[in-house]
């Protein structure tokens, strides 16, 4: 019996007769005259963190990390924040604030929804769209932790910002689960106003964490 | 939905043909400020974030390329992410037709023992009628995008690809909201307003149970790296997130058209995408996955490879090109005739320019021949699409189609009485000065103040749309003869 899989791959060689035997598939044979980056020799970050902004997320850039993630809670106030493993340390403020959790043992999706914020690192920013992309690393955690919770604060350092997509896609491992996100979740669904928040988090604090003294070769 | 059939594998909504749906549309003129707010409010904010890329010429230069190349060699692109999706834990699945796509989702929905399932947005399984086919097995399939839930609680049918609810108001979906919410789940809260704001809220927690609870999602694909087996899906609300994270099985319906070569071609699609669609730099969420991952989203991941009418697109050289849509719907939002009639007119899931080609494509010319004559053939479709796909070339491709197809049949149409008797007319001149007469005559005896408005017989299908100027009572040959003596 012939099986859908050998029926659509003759469909499509009878429907290619047009396309000579010998033809392979080139990529270098297609013209890609575009643009590696359209950051146009701006500052990454000051560009990262306009772009980021337009968005409605709330930028801050320091040199002292735990000031800013302090600052920032103090400011959204969440009941309990979720830490997934991996986050830097250094980088958290001295207890307080809100209630802590571990995703360890795993959290169910009732504890999820019920946390009020998340806390995480990313993989890699893009300058000019203003996107953070998470791919589930270390400070990141599975994608369900940065999805349920209504506030997420993000912390990017500022080597981890490609200037654009191009960039961003050549330092991610497509392997790994990616999740890009350009300000909070948003819909424009009625009458085309937009509004902030459907199912994503609603609120986005992003801090950018800058080296004190430039830093050469740095990595991200 | 009501009245939905299938034709041809796409789903078919029981519409008449596109000039009568179009002439009840146009009289609906809430419809009509509807639809002119929201498509001149989109085409601007497109052209402001293309216009932000100087080389975007060259962005839709190699997308095109991209595509045009990977359909050349469609066979070995499927099999490569064949491949790729397999070894990441993933399986595929091939479906010839909309039936087997729908018994093959069915099939591994039962396979899990559940009986609802959460769904993102997805134009192929809308194409295939997959809810539908769904529901007459037990299962029901829940909408989770705003606009697909505005559309499915009112038993209506979506009219634009990006924004489905394009055609109501914010005090109608209050009161669907109020009406049918209850019926579906978590019903509205109570003092409902019509404020974007709290209709968007109402539809956070009507959602939020179900996503919670669902053991089973259902997807479309907008982009598959061949190389990698990545597949990607775009949106804005985080509803695509919960169903790609949250369930246990995640089925994905795609298109075999949506296949890349490779995971860099997406740097491309990426920066196209979004400006396209919704005219923003990028898109609030964009999901990519690589089969499955132990601890984080779904442990069984399905995608199922559609062909369903898009073989026999790819055989047609000219119409071949529709098939790297990326669907942006730019091209719905620039067309005079999408903005007076909205989606439902098309009669088909692909409303505006490039429903008038994909859906005669994949349904057969025939069964929705009037579709590539619901355009002005004015060409902006073409300008605003990010893939280059020259719909005008296409649509004048399938008019001739649909003409020969219906010259198949054993009575002629008018169109093709009237190209007999044209030619015969100008065959000598004779016969046309005769005719020049006869017409001058008659157009005088019919003609009202130098106009024509109302033509004899089969031919009032053209003047019930359109004043005829009255014909000169001299024509140009008899005044060339009369004002210049044969000896000049």
């Amino acid at each position: 019996m012939t099986t859908s899989r050998e029926t659509i791959l003759a469909r499509i060689g009878s429907a290619l007769t047009d396309v000579p035997k010998t033809e392979r598939y080139d990529a270098a044979a297609i013209s890609r005259d575009y643009r590696a980056s359209h950051a146009g020799g701006h500052d990454v970050t000051a560009l990262f963190a306009e772009r980021a902004a337009d968005y409605r997320a709330t930028v801050t850039r320091t040199v002292h990390a735990p000031t800013a993630i302090a600052a920032a809670l103090a400011e959204r106030v969440p009941a309990s924040l979720i830490i997934p493993d991996g986050f830097p340390a250094q980088w958290l403020p001295d207890e307080g604030g809100p209630r802590r959790l571990a995703d360890r043992p795993p959290l169910s999706v009732r504890e999820l929804d019920a946390a009020a914020g998340v806390l995480t690192t990313c993989a890699v920013a893009i300058a000019v769209t203003g996107t953070l992309v998470l791919d589930a690393g270390p400070g990141q955690g599975r994608r369900a932790l940065s999805l349920l919770p209504d506030y997420h604060l993000c912390v990017v350092r500022a080597a981890q910002i490609a200037e654009d997509v191009p960039e961003a896609l050549r330092r991610l491992n497509p392997r790994r689960p990616l999740t890009f996100i350009s300000g909070p979740s948003a819909t424009s669904d009625i009458e085309l106003e937009r509004v902030e928040g459907v199912h994503g988090p609603r609120t986005l604090d992003i801090v950018i964490v800058e080296p004190t003294t430039p830093a050469p070769g740095e990595a991200a | 939905m009501s009245g939905t059939h299938t034709s041809g594998g796409v789903v078919w909504l029981g519409s008449p043909a596109f000039p009568e749906a179009a002439r009840s549309a146009v009289a609906d003129t809430r419809l009509r400020t509807n639809l002119r707010k929201a498509t001149g409010t989109i085409r601007d904010k497109r052209v402001a974030a293309a216009a932000e890329l100087d080389d975007w010429e060259e962005l839709r230069t190699a997308a095109a390329a991209i595509k045009r190349a990977t359909l050349r060699h469609l066979d070995h692109h499927l099999l490569r992410l064949e491949e790729s999706v397999t070894a990441v834990g993933g399986t595929v699945h091939w479906a010839a037709d909309a039936a087997e796509a729908n018994r093959i989702v069915t099939r591994l929905v039962r396979a899990t023992g559940e009986t609802e399932v959460v769904k993102v947005k997805s134009m192929a399984t809308q194409e295939i009628g997959l809810n539908e086919a769904l529901a007459a097995a037990g299962i029901t399939a829940y909408e989770t995008d705003l606009a697909e839930l505005i559309v499915q609680l009112d038993d209506d049918r979506p009219s634009h690809i990006l924004v489905p609810a394009i055609h109501r108001g914010r005090a109608e979906i209050r009161e669907i909201f109020r009406e049918r919410m209850g019926e579906w789940g978590k019903p509205a809260p109570e003092g409902l307003t019509d404020d974007p704001r709290q209709l968007a809220e109402a539809a956070r927690s009507h959602l939020r149970e179900k996503f919670l609870n669902t053991k089973v999602a259902v997807s479309g694909a907008n982009f598959a790296a061949a190389d990698t087996g990545t597949v990607a899906v775009v949106e804005s609300e985080g509803n695509g997130r919960m169903c790609l994270t949250l369930p246990e099985t995640l089925i994905t319906v795609m298109g075999i058209e949506k296949v890349l070569p490779s995971f860099a071609d997406l740097e491309v699609f990426l920066q196209l995408l979004p400006r396209s669609s919704t005219g923003e730099r990028m898109n609030p969420y964009t999901s990519m996955w690589t089969g499955t991952v132990p601890g984080d989203g779904p442990r069984a991941f399905h995608l199922v490879l559609l062909d369903n009418g898009r073989t026999a697109t790819l055989r047609d050289t000219v119409g071949r090109q529709t098939l790297g849509c990326i669907r942006c719907s730019a091209c719905l939002n620039v067309c005079p005739v999408y903005e007076r009639t909205g989606g439902h007119a098309y009669g088909s899931p692909y409303p505006g320019p490039i429903g008038a080609v994909l859906t005669p494509q994949l349904a057969g010319v025939e069964r929705a021949a009037s579709l590539p004559f619901a355009s002005t053939l004015c060409g902006a479709c073409y300008d605003a699409c990010p893939v280059k796909i020259d719909i005008p070339e296409v649509l004048v491709h399938l008019r001739a189609r649909a003409v020969d197809a219906a010259r198949g049949g054993s009575l002629p149409t008018p169109e093709s009485l009237a190209m007999k008797a044209a030619a015969l007319t100008l065959a000598t001149p004779r016969r046309l000065s005769f005719a020049q007469r006869a017409g001058a005559l008659g157009s005088r005896l019919l003609a009202r103040r130098g106009v024509l408005r109302r033509l004899p017989g089969p031919l009032h299908r053209w003047s019930d749309t359109r004043d005829t100027p009255a014909p000169p009572r001299e024509t140009f040959r008899a005044w060339w003869r009369r004002t210049r003596p044969e000896n000049q």
